[in-house]
């Protein structure tokens, strides 16, 4: 039962990257694409989490909370950039 | 029986929390504009990545036996930075995109904060209601 959901959930999780991969590529304004990345980076985490449970192993959690840190980090330096025209000032 | 009972949760949870992951991106590409569509990816962070970390906690501590707390490290941290990236990405669309003067007056010294520096700097937005501004400091 579970294996079912799995397959389900990565299923799920690939078309919700491709949906963020579309407004990434077409998103009329900046901010845009930084939200996209924004919500990439939220599916992989689930994603990376699932292959965790599939696998049996828990030592994916580290990559994942990496992958959340740096996304966040990522995100408001992008931000940042547009807001003041440098990251740090 | 409890295995059973862990199993059919674990999986109810996966499949909850990927539909909501779905959702959420799905609205990213629907909704019309970026106001709207910070609206979206928000389901996918708290509903859809919570019900897959508690999924995964009750996958480790009952079916595999070591007990795992680390996944509410990750839901605390998307907790406590989703609403800063939001609200980053809305004042850098406001920057770009939106012009100063659509905005109301503060009604105070100060402007809007995305335009406006707090200190000396005094206000950047025009005051369109002189009558409630409170007078100057000298």
């Amino acid at each position: 039962m579970i294996d079912l959901a799995l397959l389900y959930g990565f299923i799920a999780l690939a078309a919700a990257l491709l949906c963020t991969a579309w407004r990434l590529s077409v998103g009329p304004t900046m901010a845009d694409r930084i939200l996209a990345l924004d919500t990439m980076v939220i599916d992989t985490l689930a994603l990376i989490v699932l292959y965790g449970i599939h696998h049996g192993r828990s030592v994916l959690f580290e990559a994942a909370i990496l992958i959340a840190m740096v996304g966040f980090i990522s995100t408001v330096a992008y931000c940042r950039f547009i807001l003041r025209g440098d990251v740090i000032e | 029986m409890l295995a059973l009972i862990a199993e059919i949760l674990v999986a109810l949870l996966i499949v909850i929390g990927s539909s909501f992951a779905l959702i959420g991106s799905f609205g990213l590409v629907k909704l019309p504009d970026l106001v709207t569509r910070l609206h979206g990816p928000t389901k996918a962070t708290t509903v859809g990545v919570g019900a897959v970390l508690i999924a995964s906690m009750i996958y480790f501590t009952v079916l595999e036996g070591d007990f795992s707390f680390h996944e509410l490290v990750i839901t605390l941290f998307l907790f406590l930075t989703a609403p800063l990236t939001a609200n980053f990405i809305a004042k850098a669309y406001m920057h770009r995109h939106i012009r100063h003067d659509a905005l109301p007056s503060t009604n105070r010294e100060e402007g809007w904060a995305t335009y406006d520096p707090p200190g000396e700097e005094g206000p950047l937005a025009p005051t369109q209601n002189p009558v409630t501004q409170p007078p100057a400091k000298t």
